[in-house]
């Protein structure tokens, strides 16, 4: 209900938007590019860093923003569902005893903007449009609900955690550039754990603590050559995997035993 | 030298798992055992899922105990009427350990159960190895005889029917005690990622009675097939066999085992149980250890697919 009642108020703020955009043509255009929209795990693959750059085009009725831009930049990996789980002591071990399902949440989540979030938009605009990783929406099965809860869950904030340290979620208040007033740059940190897939670049720029634009990109990153052979064969085809890794297993053994024969 | 691999998702330095290869290898040529329940805790501390460790491992042990039972068949200490029988209860065992993998995978109890296997028998074990060790020391130091019960003493075990003739071991046994220690190895194996001959071949020894001259390349005979087929199994149920990692391992592994050989020579039998005993000893209470103090991390997150 509540979910209608959001969708109802995000088509409603879009006609306004329209509406105002057809009266005057005041909001920046933004254009951007990536270095790469095809990042390519191979076999010596280590994590790679992609940079985005763009520009904000203004005309002449666009009004004068006398504090300056502001930018953030948040990428989001494929997504999926995730379960987090919390170890306590039973019986004087520590087993893992109560869990949540974290649902369609992404593997990778990247927040950039050119300075801390809390000062380019009030608390309501960045809740609004999920800036930062604490607004971003991460849907949890609890029981038979469906939520987003506080960004204080010690569940969501568990989860954010292990995936900070593991560079796949990340938040930088210094990952946006403006090199001129309207030209920027952006750097795209990929670890060497991304999962494959494609990733949602989701650009917006605010000036005065209201949003004046955004606009979306996209990358991939797919497996190429070897590792996909293997991944694939791996999925898609077990049993004949299963067969050759375990003949790959008979003949290493086979020669083994040929080289190292002493008698 | 970084090397991406294709199912754990993760690069990993090919010289560190060759090393480990050849280190856990070199322990197994020493004590003829597979090394799995050493291998794969290693693998699981540098990263690696353990779903993807205990798959890849089971691959690596067949490819170790192939060269060494090729050596034993030669010598013709592979007794195959006692291998057949084990075996046909190991591969019921594996699959099931198999299916049971993967159920406790999806409730996220493999690591618990992973975990308190690894206490129980290897503290069981190594503390039965370590006592019987040193007390064959004692008795050499004392320079007495080593009073070892004699192989043809019969126990309740040799009482029971359905018996029949293996003739390499020079013995008449009833075939259910040799199904069902077949079953237990198997089912551990695919559960744990071992390969089980650190238990059968005591087993085999002490309980069964069996000459010696015939257990180990019996049990490496075992060993061999059961591995390929959890690999297999693996495969196809969990599609976690990483066949780039397994063939490191292999590479690190059946080099390590030939210097493992050599140096197993040069040191005294009760020594060497001792030795081994001490080893198994220490890796179960390192699994119990750390089951009983708090963890650094009491979280963990798993990817359980659904809507990608």
């Amino acid at each position: 209900m509540s979910c209608l009642r959001r969708i109802g108020a995000t088509l409603l703020a879009l006609v306004a938007c329209a509406a105002v955009g057809v009266i005057s043509a005041r909001a920046e255009k933004l254009i951007v590019s990536i270095s790469n929209h095809r990042v390519t795990v191979t076999s010596s693959y280590s994590g790679e860093e992609l940079v985005l750059f763009g520009s904000v085009e203004r005309d002449a009725a666009t009004p004068a923003r006398h504090g300056g831009y502001d930018m953030v930049v948040t990428v989001t990996g494929p997504r999926g569902d995730m379960v987090t789980r919390r170890k306590d002591r039973r019986f004087g071990i520590w087993v893992n005893a109560d869990s949540r399902q974290f649902l369609n949440v992404p593997a990778y989540l990247a927040v950039s903007s050119n300075r801390p979030i809390d000062t380019i938009a009030p608390a309501d605009v960045r809740r609004r449009q999920q800036l930062g990783i604490d607004n971003v929406l991460l849907t949890q099965r609890v029981g038979i609900d469906y939520a987003d809860v506080v960004a204080t869950d010690p569940f969501r904030r568990a989860f954010v955690r292990l995936r900070s340290e593991h560079g796949l979620y990340r938040e930088s208040a210094s990952g946006v550039t403006f090199l001129t007033p309207t030209l920027f740059r952006a750097g795209i940190a990929l670890p060497a754990e991304v999962p494959t897939g494609t990733y949602d670049v989701n650009i917006k720029l605010f000036a005065d603590g209201a949003m004046v634009g955004d606009t979306q990109t996209a990358f991939e990153i797919v497996k190429v050559g070897f590792e996909q052979f293997i991944a694939t064969a791996a999925n898609q085809h077990g049993l004949v995997y299963g067969l050759a890794t375990a003949l790959m297993a008979l003949i290493t053994g086979w020669m083994a035993s040929i080289v190292f024969r002493r008698d | 030298m970084q090397l991406y691999l294709p199912i754990a998702d993760i690069p990993i330095n090919v010289f560190l798992i060759l090393a480990m290869g050849a280190a856990v290898g070199f322990v197994s040529g020493m004590f003829g055992i597979g090394g799995g329940f050493l291998l794969t805790p290693l693998l699981i501390f540098i990263g690696i899922a353990p779903a993807v460790a205990v798959a890849s491992v089971s691959t690596h042990i067949a490819a170790s105990s192939l060269s060494g039972a090729m050596s034993y068949w030669r010598k013709r200490s592979i007794d195959p009427m006692l291998a057949l029988v084990l075996l046909s209860g190991s591969i019921v065992g594996t699959f099931l350990g198999v299916w049971l993998f993967t159920l406790l995978r999806s409730h996220g109890q493999l690591d618990l159960v992973i975990a308190l296997s690894y206490v129980v028998l290897l503290t069981g074990v190594g503390g039965a190895m370590c006592y019987e060790g040193l007390r064959a020391i004692r008795r050499a130091r004392r320079g007495g005889n080593p009073t070892l019960r004699r192989p043809g003493a019969h126990t309740w075990v040799h009482g029971l029917p359905l018996k029949m003739r293996f003739k390499r071991s020079k013995i008449y046994l009833s075939v259910i005690p040799v199904n069902i220690i077949g079953f237990m190895i198997g089912f551990l194996g695919a559960v744990m990622g071992i390969g089980g001959s650190f238990i059968l071949i005591p087993v085999l020894i002490y309980v069964l009675r069996i000459p010696t001259s015939t257990v180990i390349g019996t049990s490496m005979a075992l060993t061999l097939v059961s591995m390929m087929f959890a690999t297999i199994l693996h495969a196809v149920t969990n599609h976690q066999v990483d066949a780039v990692l397994a063939l490191i391992l292999m590479i690190g592994g059946v080099t390590g085992a030939q210097f493992g050989v050599q140096a197993g020579h040069r040191i005294r039998s009760e020594h060497l149980r001792l030795l081994l005993g001490l080893l198994i000893l220490a890796v179960g209470v390192r699994f119990a250890v750390e089951l009983g103090i708090k963890p650094d991390e009491i979280y963990t997150i798993r990817a359980t697919g659904g809507s990608a």
